[in-house]
């Protein structure tokens, strides 16, 4: 096998993880904040990809584009959700929070199901056999571009968290939830916020997934545990380790399919969560706490 | 004795209609069609998995997602035993119970030992399952992705030893396997046992202060769990004759077995029972009732589904059992059981 097809399975691997990366910041922003474990992030990513294959089927929208009106629209609804129905549940065990998104997961998935039926879609975007050639390796223009756009995403997110008003007090929600309440911030609608930026974030991010992938309903149960796998490795709570986290299992799963068996790359990603989770289960950029 | 405590804290209304009930069950099979015996089979095997997964969580606290491992592993290491050496499945099953014990408590003893608690926890056994689920993919010798089939031998009646024969007989045997799994937690959550489980699940820093071996008393549970549920995958093996890591070890499958007991009532030993008896034909009943309609969408009975959980949660958080169990007279609300003792001493 030769270098350059290494290289190239290797910038492949960075650039699709650092999409993944972005999926996962959403979850890890959410758990991070509310201390709810999002059962239905995947199904929103899904429900982002059909998103963008709706408008790129109706009127030839770019999913970069889209990305923009879909994460209004998650913003929306993820605000809507922990509002109406998951600040009740703050409180409550593990196990009915669980149970509450499971069902609201599966709602979710088979309702798209029953729209759009269990067949792949794609964007077909008009540089979708495209690429850029750097020094030797082949890179789909589509990948780059997706990988570009989660960069700008992230950082972004970033920034609000750092800078603006609203980003520091949900910090502050996040370090000690009666402190900030005490100082009289409204916690349940900074709660409400945060649920709202976590779901754009995954929206965003399944639009530009759906340049890269065929979309079908099916995917979401995947997406689910992927996130999941990314925001252990990387460390709970991290930014930059959900990145971090991202990539190296983008970079993994490609690795594997190439040297392994396609079918078998799940398992590395499964393998590498159980040996962060028995040795460092804080993750990787993670604090112990 | 051994029946008084099994029935302990039951009213006679409670204890009449679970013998009215169970007499039903035992002569059902007289007059129902085998549409019917199939559908109650698999709500007796719902409710004894659930009743297996009930004693981790419900029981001692420790949440599992993983638990089709079990169902998997002892499904696939009967149907081995059956195919390449001629070992029934009670045999194969003093092979796969131990085994599967031994692999719940090794992931335990992992998790524990390294902190991982709560929620990540839950992430470790889903891992495994899946992990699991992968590899089995591609071992060749149990049929990969392809799946494994066992023989079926026809026109040599009920075998109760190679488990092999008519719908009724697995219908009796997953009956007697959920009568024996209800009367085991029974019992159990009255012993020494049974009451560190439930100090751990209430109050993991209190019950160690008490110097309760936290460790020792949850690997346990997971040990207890995990060989239940082994031989509700033996059972599973055999019944159904095929075995495929996209259904025995999925995720889907370690959720199909939790909703029984969460929405019967974690924690309770009849509350599995219930939730399978509630779920089971739920499901079915959407199935039905949207052929009858002629909707054919793809997806519809699971959204039905999805719908009942949440409603379920959100109003029922405690499951349906407890709420019921008191509400219907059958068993004497908590609090009031020295009362009631004292009143008859009278």
């Amino acid at each position: 096998m030769s270098l350059s097809l290494y290289a190239g399975t290797l910038s492949s691997g960075i650039l699709t993880g650092l999409v993944y990366g972005l999926a996962a910041m959403g979850l890890s922003v959410i758990f991070g904040v509310v201390r709810l474990v999002n059962f239905a992030h995947g199904e929103m990513m899904v429900l982002g990809m059909f998103a963008a294959v709706v408008l790129a089927a109706a009127w030839g929208i770019d999913p970069l584009l889209s990305a923009l009106p879909v994460a209004a629209l998650l913003f929306v609804a993820g605000y809507g959700l922990q509002r109406g129905l998951l600040n009740r549940f703050i409180d409550r065990p593990d196990h009915q929070q669980f149970i509450l998104l499971l069902g609201i997961a599966m709602i979710l998935v088979n309702g798209l199901m029953m729209v759009f039926g269990p067949d792949a879609r794609s964007t077909n975007v008009p540089y979708g056999f495209d690429a850029f050639f750097v020094g030797g390796i082949t890179l789909d223009k589509t990948r780059v571009y997706a990988a570009g756009g989660a960069l700008i995403v992230a950082a972004a997110l970033y920034a609000f968290f750092r800078f603006s008003r609203t980003g520091i007090a949900i910090r502050a929600c996040a370090d000690n939830q009666l402190g900030a309440a005490v100082v009289g911030l409204d916690v349940k609608g900074l709660y409400a916020i945060t649920f709202g930026i976590g779901s754009a974030v995954v929206g965003i991010a399944g639009c530009l997934l759906s340049l890269v992938i065929d979309v079908r309903p099916q995917l979401a149960a995947d997406y689910t545990l992927l996130s999941f796998i990314i925001v252990i490795v990387g460390g709970l709570g991290s930014m930059g380790g959900a990145l971090l986290g991202g990539v190296l299992i983008g970079v993994s799963e490609a690795l594997a399919g190439v040297l392994i068996d396609p079918s078998r790359k799940q398992m590395v990603s499964y393998g590498l969560l159980i040996l962060v989770l028995l040795v460092r289960p804080q993750g990787l950029l993670g604090k112990r706490g | 004795m051994l029946t008084q405590d099994l029935f302990e804290g039951v009213t006679p209304r409670g204890k009449m209609l679970f013998t009215a009930g169970l007499g039903a069950l035992l002569l059902l099979p007289e007059v129902a069609d085998s549409y019917l015996i199939s559908i109650l089979t698999l709500i007796f095997w719902f409710a004894y998995v659930g009743q297996a997964w009930n004693v981790m969580m419900g029981f001692a606290g420790q949440l599992s997602l993983g638990h089709a491992l079990y169902v998997g592993l002892g499904g696939y290491g009967a149907a081995a035993l059956y195919m390449h050496l001629g070992l029934g499945p009670w045999v194969g099953m003093l092979v796969v119970v131990p085994v599967c014990a031994l692999v719940g408590m090794a992931i335990g003893w992992l998790g524990f030992r390294f902190g991982v608690r709560g929620v990540h926890f839950a992430l470790l056994t889903i891992a495994c399952a899946e992990f699991t689920r992968v590899a089995f993919d591609h071992i060749t010798a149990l049929g990969g992705s392809g799946g494994l089939f066992l023989p079926v031998v026809g026109g040599r009646g009920d075998d109760l030893l190679m488990l092999r024969g008519s719908p009724q007989l697995y219908y009796y045997v997953m009956l007697v396997l959920a009568l024996l799994a209800l009367a085991l937690c029974r019992i159990v959550t009255r012993t020494r046992l049974g009451y560190f489980w439930l100090a751990l699940r209430e109050n993991p820093d209190a019950a160690a202060a008490l110097g309760i071996p936290l460790l020792r008393v949850k690997l346990l549970a997971v040990g207890l769990s995990a060989g239940m549920t082994a031989v509700g995958g033996v059972f599973y093996a055999f019944y159904y004759n095929n075995l495929f890591p996209d259904q025995v070890f999925a995720m889907g499958r370690s959720i199909e077995i939790l909703l029984g007991p969460i929405v019967g009532g974690i924690g309770t030993v009849f509350g599995p029972v219930l939730g399978a008896m509630i779920l089971t034909p739920l499901g079915e009943g959407a199935s039905l009732l949207l052929e009858a309609l002629g909707i054919t969408l793809p997806g519809t009975k699971q959204v039905i589904y999805g719908l009942m959980l949440v409603l379920i949660i959100c109003f029922r958080p405690a499951g349906i059992w407890p709420w019921l169990a008191v509400k219907a007279g059958l068993v004497v609300p908590p609090g009031e059981t020295d009362l009631r003792e004292k009143g008859e001493a009278e």
